[in-house]
């Protein structure tokens, strides 16, 4: 038993935690994560260079990571600096690039930007009411159906679609200028798009994907699990430095034991909330990792938004501004949970397991 | 980042297991697995049984008989025994005072008393609260005065535990009213057959008797049988209270909980299914599953912390309020699973051949009344949280 990072990732950890702090602050977060692109490509070329997307991947991909710990490490970083800068897609291709065996050299040195387009509008999270089509046309085949919630598809440039094939899930690149794309930013930051599919040519990565889809999910969602860890950490400690210093009465308000034990609830439920993301990171290549991931998801999502609601009410108007950083927190720790499956959503996976066993 | 045990540690798990399923009586595990009440004579049979392979005394230095476990080592023991239902080792006298002799008490305290905890020659309780003492416990107003070689010992004590078994008491006395409320307590060893000692049970809200009151009255007990200095008695207070920190969370407790939660809910039939197949009762035990899940990490967590630093630190406080919250949700799952029929009073159903319920439920509702005491024992849940406003928030 071992709850130290190794050498390595604490490495990592620490000069990407640096450099978003010194360049990537939320001030200059919200200039380029409330329009489009959404993202800074200048910064992303810098990012690639200091590691975080080959961190993604295992060595035999051409990376130096690909666990769990790896993607936690990465997404914890993220979500402290609240970055919105389009990895999710990132991550979630590169599991799916891995099991395929296909080259991603392009991925990971940054050079080519990827997104995942797996749910619909009536099916945002489930796998198997895809309605999108394939069918083969020459030597390849093409993709009709319109693909939703795309993160990182307003500035990809591949897709990874997800299109049935004789009955099947199964998982295509798409080429982002053979498709109609229609990018938009996000009320919590960051961009995704609709993607829309008309006859779009695509090259069959994987006839029978559920199962690396699957993983990709799982991937993701653990992904957004860390980065909701590393969001939660900061606007709880920021909410405790204006306790502190915010006077009402003649008294810092965080001597009213009222806020007091409310600040300690936040942080019960983000000690549980890294528990159970390192509980789903170290599973995510096992056997229960939908299971695991599926918990983590779904406690996360109850986390983060206590802790979201929490910091803005203890802060008072203050944190309904769109000036003060927590807001931008607050707003992205809510909206993450419709990501990838909310908590419903992933408490109906683990019910499925109660009654399975 | 390594979640697993070591070879080592697996191999000492199964150990423990192996020795669980070869020593623990059928009988006594029955008893906890069904929540009947344990006896006196249960209790002591399984200390003597464990007391035989050198595992009773868990936390005591080896010099002293104990098995020189690491923390993880003490976890894998605690969470062997609730898998096998065995009882819980009663702490007062080898959890409690144990440690507070070996740490603070004399060579001849050590001696005489020690070996008697490990025999089962007695049998100690706790005299801590007082009726106008309870999360406020400095303000404790028992007195102890010198007159010559003995103290002598006016108050009452109360929330006394399985104090109607035992024979001797420690007890937290204020020895000079005049210094500071923290400063003027001093920890004292008390027989519980000197005259003017009365114990009287306290009935608790399902029906029980767990708890006493116990009233001094002119008490006169040797001045040899003070531990550590006089008026120093908090600084022993505040060690033991760390010391109660180990297994503070309950995991295996809870884990124990939750399998009896899904059995039940497999076996109660409610509108023509398996109740864990009513998405609202399953999504309940789903959610109680994933907190208890992220407990164990936690609680792994910090019993790694714990390990690299010699110590359990303020963080624990965490694993108690959570710990009990979630232990309570389960015992209220396991009651309200049995819906209507929860309701007859245990043993009030005086014709065996008529059943309500599977087997072993009977005492659901009592258990699950007899189980709101935890998140009020041993610190309350709302004194943790000041005592983590304090030390973590810094507020």
């Amino acid at each position: 038993m071992d709850f130290n990072l190794t050498e390595d990732r604490r490495m990592l950890q620490d000069s990407l935690t640096r450099y978003l702090g010194d360049k990537y602050p939320v001030d200059h977060r919200n200039k380029v994560a409330y329009a489009l692109p959404c993202h800074d490509p200048a910064k992303w070329e810098e990012l690639a260079e200091l590691g975080a997307l080959f961190a993604l991947a295992p060595e035999d991909a051409g990376g130096f990571g690909g666990t769990g710990f790896d993607i936690m490490v990465v997404f914890e970083a993220l979500g402290r600096a609240l970055n919105p800068e389009p990895m999710l897609g990132a991550a979630m291709a590169s599991r799916l690039l891995t099991k395929v065996g296909a080259d991603q050299e392009g991925l990971l040195s940054g050079a080519v930007k990827y997104a995942v387009a797996v749910g619909e509008v009536e099916a945002p999270y489930e796998l198997d009411q895809i309605a999108c089509t394939a069918t083969a046309k020459g030597d390849g085949h093409v993709l009709s159906g319109r693909k939703s919630s795309v993160y990182g598809g307003q500035a990809a440039d591949v897709i990874l679609v997800a299109a049935m094939l004789d009955g099947k899930p199964a998982l295509f690149q798409v080429q982002a200028s053979d498709a109609q794309i229609a990018g938009y930013p996000m009320m919590d930051g960051g961009g995704a798009a609709e993607v829309l599919l008309d006859d779009t040519p695509a090259t069959l990565l994987l006839a029978d994907a559920a199962e690396a889809l699957t993983d990709a999910l799982n991937a993701g969602a653990l992904a957004l699990c860390a980065e909701a860890v590393g969001a939660m950490e900061v606007t709880h400690a920021t909410t405790l430095d204006y306790l502190r210093t915010r006077k009402q009465f003649g008294v810092p308000i965080g001597k009213f034991q009222v806020l007091q034990h409310r600040a300690v609830d936040m942080l019960t439920e983000i000690e549980q909330s890294r528990s159970i993301t390192i509980k789903a990171a170290a599973e995510l290549d096992g056997p229960d990792a939908s299971r695991f991931v599926s918990m983590a998801k779904n406690l996360i999502g109850r986390a983060a938004r206590l802790v979201a609601e929490e910091a803005i009410q203890m802060h008072g108007g203050i944190a309904m501004t769109w000036e003060y950083p927590i807001s931008h927190y607050a707003k992205r720790l809510v909206m993450l949970d419709a990501q990838l499956g909310d908590t419903d959503y992933h408490l109906s996976r683990v019910m499925a397991g109660l009654r399975a066993a | 980042m390594d979640l697993s045990f070591s070879p080592e540690e697996i191999a000492f798990r199964d150990e423990v297991r192996t020795y669980l399923a070869e020593n623990l009586p059928k009988r006594i595990s029955d008893a906890v697995r069904n929540g009947t009440e344990q006896t006196k004579e249960m209790a002591e049979e399984w200390h003597a049984i464990l007391n035989r392979k050198g595992w009773l005394a868990t936390t005591w230095g080896v010099e002293f008989g104990g098995p020189g476990w690491t923390p993880v080592q003490k976890h894998i023991f605690e969470e062997e025994c609730c898998r096998a239902y065995a009882p819980r080792i009663v702490p007062f006298g080898l959890n409690m005072l144990g440690p507070v002799l070996q740490a603070f008490g004399t060579k001849e305290q050590q001696d005489t008393i020690l070996p008697r905890i490990l025999d089962g020659t007695d049998w100690w309780c706790q005299g801590y609260s007082e009726p106008g003492a309870g999360s406020d416990l400095a303000s404790l107003k028992t007195r102890a005065v010198r007159d010559g070689d003995h103290y002598v010992i006016n108050g009452q004590k109360t929330w006394t535990t399985l104090g109607q078994h035992a024979n001797k008491i420690f007890c937290l006395c204020r020895t000079d009213p005049e210094a500071k409320q923290q400063e003027g307590i001093s920890f004292i060893l008390v027989d519980l057959d000197t005259p003017g000692i009365e114990m009287r049970p306290i009935k608790l809200i399902e029906g029980g008797h767990e708890v006493n009151e116990v009233f001094f009255t002119d008490v006169r007990v040797p001045v040899s049988n003070l531990v550590g200095e006089e008026n120093k008695g908090w600084t022993i207070a505040k060690f033991l209270l760390t010391h109660e920190r180990t297994g503070i969370a309950g995991v295996g407790f809870s884990m124990q909980s939750l399998e009896e939660v899904k059995a039940l809910a497999r076996k109660v039939r409610r509108g023509g299914r398996p109740l864990i197949e009513d998405p609202l009762f399953a999504a309940r035990i789903a959610r109680a599953e994933i907190d208890l899940e992220a407990m164990k990490i936690t609680n792994l967590r910090m019993l790694f912390k714990a390990q690299q630093q010699g110590a359990p630190g303020p963080e624990t406080s965490i694993l108690k309020i959570k710990g009990t919250v979630i232990h309570q949700e389960l015992k209220d799952l396991a009651r309200r699973a049995l819906g209507p029929v929860a309701a007859p009073f245990p043993g009030s159903m005086t014709d065996g051949n008529i059943m309500f319920g599977p087997e072993g439920t009977s005492n659901n509702a009592a258990r699950y009344f007899n189980n709101r005491k935890t998140s009020i024992f041993g610190g309350s849940n709302e004194i943790q949280r000041n005592i983590l406003t304090k030390t973590m928030l810094e507020l």
